[in-house]
């Protein structure tokens, strides 16, 4: 084992049974369990952890918790690697594997912190400035600039972990769980009422965790006592490492719990990584704490430089000194607890500057261990480059500038403490407004929007035994008493001021995005006044702090540039996520094959013996064509194509939406809906219909059977089954309730077969005796039902392809037995199964209408040729907007065929047309092609298109430009095959 | 995360529900009455308020069943729910926030 020379004796919660052995930018280090990386990293004596976002320059470890700002590692390698965690919270296991983030080479040696010496180039909204020049010049910098900052590495390969989500109800939800939750959780818990507790830490207890002198208060005994009645009432449920992450609207908060992070890559099998938890209470008391924040002194941000309360944290958590010597610079009282501690370990304390000249509680404690105390002081510099080596204390004049000398302390710690920022951000987001309090220098829970309570420090209360009676009164139910004393008497001294005006000094707000007070006055300069302005031009607040230990420094720099009040100000918007969430959390088992639903038809394992192809229709699969061997998709195409011209085909149509429609008012229903009239139709007849949106454009078709007087099976594509299924109720219920329809969706009820080719009669007609098939008795656009291979059917003589064509339906349970019964049958007539392609292919030949491909929203039946479907004496859906004056313009777009002059030449779909050659951008475009394919019964390419004009133009020349070259084609008829129907009658 | 009680089902979250707009817009009974202006008025303007809004709503992984919602627009708050045909509560002043 190697030794940690920072580690104290004894004392803390890490168990030195456990040795856990680390690896940190290659170097084997040993901590122990019970560890964060960034205590086991001090107890090593390592505190050049990373390098800063855009000066590349040496930072350490600032905090002991969320708000981390800077030590921020890429864990892991390979597709399980993470970027972007902090350090204070990356629990130790044995073999963690981590490196610094935003150096190169290495965190030692930054190529890239030449930067620093040059950091007058890069000023606040450098972004905006920099890089405008030349014109086009960005694409050239951004690649340099992406790598040189960028953060974290992504992994590029599928993540091996596997994520889970839970919905969760509580009539109380409780966040946090120092003094202040633990008693509103127990509280809550009394009353018998559901409960949840969350708290990000891996154990609950918050800063008492962080004390080592209680003063006679609650302490950790009080924890463990609170946490074991909890834990035995069943209606409480307290999760560890889980972060609430967003209050949302109506108490819906989510969670993130890191199940398995702690554990590495040994993690067992069955637990997932992480969890997210849905969460909707019915009341929410947020005792999230509160936050350190730094001082703005010069060089704040060296290696050593750190919160005193983190300091505290590490020594009293985790037996951890993170230095020998240190210099504290306070203005609050907080940091006198630290440095008491810090100095019973050992630890030396070389000077405590307050900022305050009269402290309204001195530090008697403090006085009466000998330490050295100087009112009125502050730190204003501090030395050395990969460690703090000296801290430069001076007096602070009551004009705010210097007064007296410049002293140099030589230390390797330096704490600071600016007071404390209430952690609101969950009760901002849940909508309740904030208000300043000048007493505390902070921002303080106001307004509440929503059932929520806050309770203990983040509500300004300042002792254990103040949060604790919050606790319990919110956990009640009850108006949390008030704070008893003020956090801290702090807000004052931004910044501090620098010990030589005129030289090299910069002093940091935001330590994530490398924001100085410069960078702020230099913003305010430049007329970026508001808050939410400044954020955007400096970044301050972005990244993963989002402003947790910068916010209030920021917010008070800005408002001293401006000479206004700090609460005239404000703060910036709070928006979830607290803290990261990683997209494995968000997607959870929504990934792979279970992002979608797959439906396949019955008939499905039929065409993956027949070695189908299968193309994606909604979340249907279906077969896209049925490839021989060494055929290609062409030669596979064309031969299903040629099949059902020369002889029959059988196709899977079960996709195809399926609804009845029955009541007695289904004949004026579907009058209303469909362009065309119903009230003919008889029984045992089929309609094709056009259905429009109200806007007049083209929504679905389909053919609808009448089954009854009162019944009728209508038909959609398969795409818009549920969307038209959708909108007929949505017209039944909103605006017809007193017609006498009801819909009901029967698509997987039924399987579908259809039969197309000249020999089709042939096929069917071995297959039934109870059902004529001659043209006479079972005529075109009409439907019989019988017994087809012994199974009740129904059997529709309808067509898509332009052949004698059948479609048969059955019970859904008989369709795999119909289709291979069909294909015994047909064996000797050549029966050939075809996919979607050639069924594209065949209605195109025909000139069919393909909804989605011809039509996208814009296209109305007028543009499609289509005007002998609107009937005139009728109102139906979006018969008004057709006859719209802009309707009728014949320079609208309409479906042409279009004949390449190379018939072999097969156009792109989404091809551009021009009416004339091209001669150089801008262009004039009069239409695109719409669909495409090489017909093998024509031998040459045919294409539908949308042109302006329309057939108006047939026989003129159009030119489309493709990579390289130019076609020319012919518009034409789109009715390439069969133009009169014949064989569809036959 | 809206939590809206249909009036079928009870409370439910927001994921099972489809929002229509807004409510009360009548198909005007002989569109040929209308005017271009007129028809355009019905088929594309709705009311953007800050504030109360009447607005049409689906339960569409539920009950399937279609019905009015009034809602603030600013605080997300359910004011009220009723059934379709139902006629809308009473105009209130004033604004709940």
């Amino acid at each position: 084992m190697t030794t940690q020379p920072y580690r104290l004796a004894e004392g803390g919660i890490v168990d030195r049974e456990r040795p856990l052995t680390f690896s940190f930018n290659g170097r084997r280090l040993t901590g122990f369990a019970g560890d964060t990386l960034a205590s086991a990293l001090l107890a090593n004596g390592v505190h050049l952890v990373g390098r800063s976002f855009k000066y590349h320059r040496p930072r350490g470890i600032l905090t002991a918790g969320t708000e981390e700002p800077n030590a921020l590692v890429q864990l892991e390698t390979g597709n399980r690697s993470t970027p972007n965690l902090k350090a204070t919270r990356v629990e130790l296991y044995d073999g963690l594997v981590a490196t610094s983030v935003n150096c190169w080479p290495g965190v030692s040696f930054d190529a890239s912190a030449l930067i620093d010496t040059a950091h007058r180039m890069v000023p606040a909204g450098f972004y905006y400035k920099t890089f405008m020049w030349p014109r086009g010049g960005w694409h050239v910098y951004e690649k340099l600039i992406r790598r040189m900052a960028g953060m974290g590495r992504a992994p590029e390969g599928p993540d091996p972990d596997r994520y889970d989500r839970v919905n969760a109800h509580c009539e109380v939800l409780v966040v946090g769980a120092g003094p202040a939750g633990l008693a509103a959780a127990r509280a809550a818990g009394r009353s018998g009422v559901r409960v949840i507790l969350a708290d990000e830490q891996p154990r609950p207890g918050g800063m008492l965790l962080n004390v080592a002198d209680t003063k006679g208060e609650p302490g950790a005994d009080w924890v463990g006592d609170t946490l074991s009645e909890l834990r035995s009432m069943p209606n409480v449920r307290v999760l560890t490492r889980t972060t609430v992450t967003g209050y949302f609207d109506h108490n819906f908060l989510v969670a993130v719990e890191r199940v398995t992070d702690h554990l590495g890559p040994d993690a067992p099998a069955h637990l997932p990584r992480q969890r997210l938890w849905r969460i909707r209470a019915a009341r929410v008391v947020l005792a999230t704490g509160a936050l350190e924040r730094p001082l703005t002194f010069a060089n704040n941000d060296r290696p050593g430089v750190m919160l005193a309360a983190a300091a505290r944290a590490y020594v009293n958590a985790f037996a951890a000194l993170p230095g020998r010597r240190a210099v504290v610079c306070t203005n609050d009282d907080s940091a006198y607890d630290a440095a008491l501690d810090l100095h019973r370990n050992g630890v030396e304390i070389a000077a405590i500057a307050d900022l305050r000249t009269d402290p309204a509680r001195p530090a008697a404690q403090a006085a009466a261990a000998g330490l050295n105390i100087l009112y009125g002081h502050a730190v204003v510099d501090t030395g050395g480059r990969r460690r703090v080596r000296s801290a430069h204390v001076a007096g602070i004049g009551s004009d705010g500038f210097l007064k007296g000398p410049v002293r140099a302390l030589q230390c390797d710690l330096v704490l600071m403490s600016g007071g404390w920022s209430p952690a609101v951000h969950l009760f901002s987001q849940s909508g309740g407004r904030l208000r300043y309090d000048d007493a505390l220098g902070a921002f303080l829970p106001d307004r509440a929007r929503q059932r929520v309570q806050c309770a203990g420090a983040v509500n300004g209360a300042a002792d254990t035994a103040s949060c604790i009676l919050q606790g319990q009164d919110a956990g009640s139910g009850d108006l949390p008493a008030a704070a008893s004393a003020a956090v801290a008497e702090a807000g004052s001294h931004w910044p501090i001021p620098a010990r030589n005006r005129s030289g090299e000094f910069r002093r940091f707000v935001d330590f994530q995005n490398d924001v100085t007070t410069a960078d702020i006055a230099l913003a305010v300069a430049e007329g970026y006044q508001s808050v939410e302005h400044l954020k955007r031009y400096t970044t301050l607040g972005m990244g993963t702090e989002q402003g947790k230990t910068g916010n209030v420094p920021g917010i008070a720099v800005l408002a001293g540039s401006l000479g206004a009040p700090l609460p005239a100000v404000g703060t910036t918007t709070f928006r979830p996520p607290y803290d990261p969430v990683t997209f494995g959390a968000i997607a959870g088992r929504d990934v792979g094959p279970l992002a979608d639903p797959v439906r396949e038809t019955p008939m499905h394992a039929w065409h993956v013996k027949a070695g189908a192809v299968f193309e994606d229709v909604g979340q249907w699969k279906r077969p896209f064509y049925y490839p021989l061997a060494g055929e290609t998709k062409r030669d596979a195409v064309v031969r299903e194509c040629l099949a059902v011209r020369n002889a029959v085909g059988l196709m899977d149509a079960t996709t195809l939406g399926k609804i009845v429609v029955s009541g007695r008012g289904a004949v004026a229903f579907l009058n209303r809906v469909y362009t065309n009239a119903w009230d003919d139709l008889e029984v045992g007849r089929c309609r094709y219909g056009l259905m429009l949106g109200e806007d007049g454009m083209v929504l679905d078709d389909g053919v609808t059977a009448r089954l009854a007087t009162n019944q009728f099976l209508m038909t959609t594509t398969t795409g818009n089954a549920s969307r038209v299924l959708a909108w007929l109720e949505e017209w039944l219920q909103t605006e017809w309730p007193d017609l006498d329809v009801y819909l009901t969706s029967v698509t997987e009820q039924f399987a579908t077969v259809a039969l197309a080719g000249p020999k089709a009669r042939a096929v069917l007609s071995g297959l039934t005796s109870d059902i004529d098939v001659t043209t006479g008795a079972f005529p075109f656009m009409s439907w019989r039902s019988g017994h087809v291979a012994g199974f009740p059917a129904r059997v529709f003589r309808i067509s898509y392809s332009g052949e004698l064509a059948y479609e048969i339906s059955v019970p859904a349970a008989h369709g795999l037995n119909l289709w291979a019964a069909l294909s015994r049958q047909g064996e000797d007539h050549g029966i050939t199964p075809f996919g979607t392609e050639a069924m594209h292919v065949l209605r195109a030949e025909k000139g069919y209408l393909m909804v989605g491909q011809e039509t996208d929203g814009t296209v109305t039946p007028i543009d499609l040729g289509m005007q002998w479907i609107l009937k005139k004496r009728k109102d139906y859906i979006g018969r008004r907007s057709l006859a719209r004056s802009a309707m009728l313009d014949p320079m609208r777009k309409r479906l042409v065929g279009l004949r390449t002059e190379d018939p072999d030449l097969v156009l792109p779909e989404g091809a551009q047309i021009l009416p004339t050659a091209p001669y150089g951008p801008p262009e004039t475009m009069v239409g695109h092609v719409t669909s495409s394919y090489w017909s093998g019964v024509l031998r040459r390419s045919v294409a539908l298109a949308l042109v302006k004009g329309g057939r108006d133009r047939e026989t003129t020349t159009v030119h489309v430009p493709l990579d390289g070259r130019t076609a020319r084609a012919e518009i034409c008829d789109p009715r390439f095959y069969d133009p009169d129907g014949a064989r569809l009658r036959g | 995360m809206l939590l809206i009680a249909c009036p079928w089902c009870g409370q439910r979250d927001e994921s099972e529900f489809t929002c229509g707009g807004e409510a009360h817009i009548q198909r005007p009974p002989d569109p040929d009455a209308l005017s271009d202006p007129e028809w355009a008025d019905y088929l594309f303007m709705r009311a953007n308020p800050k504030g109360r809004h009447r607005e049409r709503w689906c339960h569409t992984h539920g009950c399937g069943r279609w019905f009015n919602v009034e809602r603030h627009t600013v605080t997300h708050d359910v004011l009220s729910v009723y059934r379709m045909g139902e006629a809308p509560p009473d105009d209130r002043d004033g604004d709940p926030s």
